[in-house]
């Protein structure tokens, strides 16, 4: 089988797989990888790639599921919170660019604290703004579905939507110039690349994806409350551990990283009771002094070596013949 | 002048004090950041877990042996010195060295420390809120001032007077050593220069590892003397992380006596925001100055930061 035909297999099984897998709690775990791998990818596109850390990306996940809660709590149709996840995008990617046009003029961590900061302002505003968020209650929504298949779907869809779109602009020009801008933005700026605007692209695009995250994750558990969404510990960071974890600024690194994360915080669930954040804690920390590179990362480094050493070998074998 | 003015003035000039004397303290945690950041160009994203911990600290000292919180300042101090030279040899150190693709590696680390901390303290100690309850507590001191016919009544939190009394000692003292030691100099000198300062002959790992030292034992002292106005609990350092490096910001990243003013400016914008705004929002007024600041003076209040 070419390897064409491979993917479109692979492919088919994802896709058919809640037809034959109806185990719920299987799909309930695949649909929240799925979840982590979006948040994963969006907050790799701009941390791994352009090299803007961001501290407070739960701000964007949180206006995205809370504009899909307040136009179901508003009244309207499951349909129309459905269409939060191009909304509640778009609303991120409002949020996202009045900051990052503030922030990205300068340098420095400026631009980490203040999305840090955004994101405490926007959870204190989603406690206090009683009348429109429900304030701590948080706002309760009947899922529209009762199959677990509907959402897979969704998830899968918004999934490759957006490794496809990533993958789509790391290969045009805009991607060299996010490359270029991460490893030294007065090179990239000599070049006549402008570095304001292409940041303000890669957040524009990173907080759309996590906004419509946000708002699936709404539509998924249908309960939101402000301490939940605009976690710092939950959400900010644990993206943050999804990509180093899997290798920031790798293809596949935020998928593989996502798919772990899920599974350890599950067994963690299920063995320990508590303590999985501790845990996750330390395994940043180990990451970041033992494993730069992520597990894809690092593979990618050992196989490369593998390969040279193997070549290096058959040199010697040619010139000694 | 009327009574009803009169009550405003009261208002007012009650909610000064408290705004200056809550400034104080947070001085004293902008300071140990601010140094931190001179020297090592990092964001300390711990910053608020260490205070945590040395809250803890004085509140087992007060539990278990019956310290006073303001005795027990000297023993916390130079604990936490030790576990801030710790962590910068053991955990910031090596990371200094490794190879990555994202740039803000120590900052990061500094958030898994946070987590680690806060997680631990929330394992070991449980979630419940807990206070250090000494007994002068609640005792207030009064200054009566006659102005026109009235007299205007206003009121000194005696722990809250002995903290400010003890931060601004102690920021005295860092000037003193910054300005008049050697180490001091040698600290000002790798903040200002690394590279220059090695060549100089300073042994600037030394002087790294003593400054985050001295930036713990400086947010430490703080904690524990936040500990007999204030309760404390695992998850109390996030909000005053994001307090330290606001306090930075507005002084000017790395600017010292800038972290002072950054410290009684936040202090006063909490005070004024919360009496005559809305207290539900008191942590985002610091916020709402930090966005002011970096839109039109992004090199902080005295314009002497980096930006």
């Amino acid at each position: 089988m070419g390897k064409r035909a491979r993917a479109a297999v692979l492919l088919a099984a994802v896709v058919l797989f809640p037809i034959a897998v109806r185990n719920p709690y299987v799909l309930h775990l695949l649909i929240l990888s799925m979840l982590w791998i979006v948040l994963g990818q969006s907050w790799n596109l701009l941390g791994g790639y352009t090299g803007q850390i961001s501290y407070g990306h739960a701000a964007f996940f949180g206006v995205g599921a809370y504009t899909s809660a307040i136009m179901v709590k508003s009244g309207m149709s499951p349909a129309a919170a459905w269409s939060g996840l191009a909304l509640g995008g778009v609303a991120a990617a409002l949020v996202g660019l009045v900051i990052g046009w503030i922030c990205f003029r300068l340098r420095g961590p400026y631009f980490s604290l203040s999305v840090l900061a955004l994101a405490e302002v926007l959870r204190l505003t989603a406690v206090n703004w009683k009348s429109v968020t429900n304030g701590a209650e948080g706002i309760l929504y009947i899922p529209a579905f009762t199959s677990k298949a509907a959402y897979y779907w969704i998830i899968l869809a918004l999934v490759a939507v957006n490794f496809l779109v990533i993958r789509a602009v790391m290969a045009s020009k805009p991607g060299s110039y996010f490359l270029a801008i991460r490893e030294d933005q007065d090179c990239a700026e000599s070049l006549g690349i402008d570095t304001t605007r292409y940041k303000l692209l890669s957040l524009l695009l990173s907080a759309f994806f996590t906004g419509s995250a946000g708002a699936f994750y709404m539509n998924y558990m249908g309960f939101i409350d402000p301490g939940i969404v605009f976690s710092i510990a939950d959400i900010s960071i644990m993206m943050i551990l999804v990509t180093m974890l899997g290798g920031a600024a790798t293809r596949w690194g935020p998928a593989v990283g996502a798919v772990v994360y899920i599974l350890v915080s599950e067994l963690f669930r299920v063995w320990v009771g508590s303590g999985h954040i501790l845990f996750f804690g330390i395994l940043i920390i180990v990451i970041i002094i033992f494993f730069p590179q992520g597990i894809v990362g690092t593979l990618g480094a050992w196989r490369e070596r593998r390969r040279r050493r193997a070549s290096a070998g058959q040199q010697a074998t040619k010139e000694a013949a | 002048m009327s009574p009803q003015v009169a009550g405003q003035i009261e208002l007012l000039g009650q909610v000064l004090i408290s705004g200056i004397l809550l400034g104080g303290l947070y001085a004293l945690i902008g300071l140990g950041m601010s140094l931190i950041m001179g020297v090592m160009k990092i964001i300390n994203l711990a910053h608020g877990e260490l205070m945590m911990v040395a809250m803890y600290m004085t509140y087992w000292a007060f539990t278990l042996l019956h310290v006073d919180p303001y005795v027990s300042l000297l023993m916390v101090c130079p604990a936490m010195f030790l576990f801030g030279l710790a962590i910068q040899r053991y955990l910031i150190t090596p990371v200094m060295d490794a190879e990555s693709v994202l740039p803000q590696n120590q900052v990061l680390l500094t958030v898994g420390l946070g987590l680690v901390l806060s997680n631990l303290a929330l394992l070991l100690f449980t979630a419940n809120y807990r206070s250090v309850p000494v007994s002068y507590a609640s005792k207030t001191i009064y200054w009566d001032i006659k102005l026109g016919g009235q007299t205007i009544s206003l009121s000194f939190s005696y722990p809250f007077l002995v903290a400010f009394g003890i931060a601004v000692a102690l920021g005295a003292l860092l000037f003193l050593f910054l300005g008049m030691t050697d180490t001091g100099r040698m600290i000002r000198a790798t903040a200002q220069d690394k590279r220059a300062a090695a060549l100089m002959g300073v042994n600037t790992r030394r002087i790294t590892a003593i400054t985050f030292g001295i930036g713990a034992a400086l947010v430490g002292a703080a904690g524990a003397l936040l500990d007999p106005v204030y309760y404390l609990y695992p998850q109390i350092g996030g909000p005053f992380t994001n307090k330290a490096f606001v306090i930075t910001i507005l002084g000017g990243l790395g600017n010292i006596p800038g972290a002072v003013l950054g410290g009684l400016v936040l202090g006063l914008a909490e005070s004024l925001g919360s009496v005559y705004i809305s207290l539900g929002y008191k942590d985002a007024f610091g916020f709402i100055i930090f966005v002011l600041v970096l839109i039109f003076l992004p090199r902080g209040l005295l314009g002497k930061g980096r930006a």
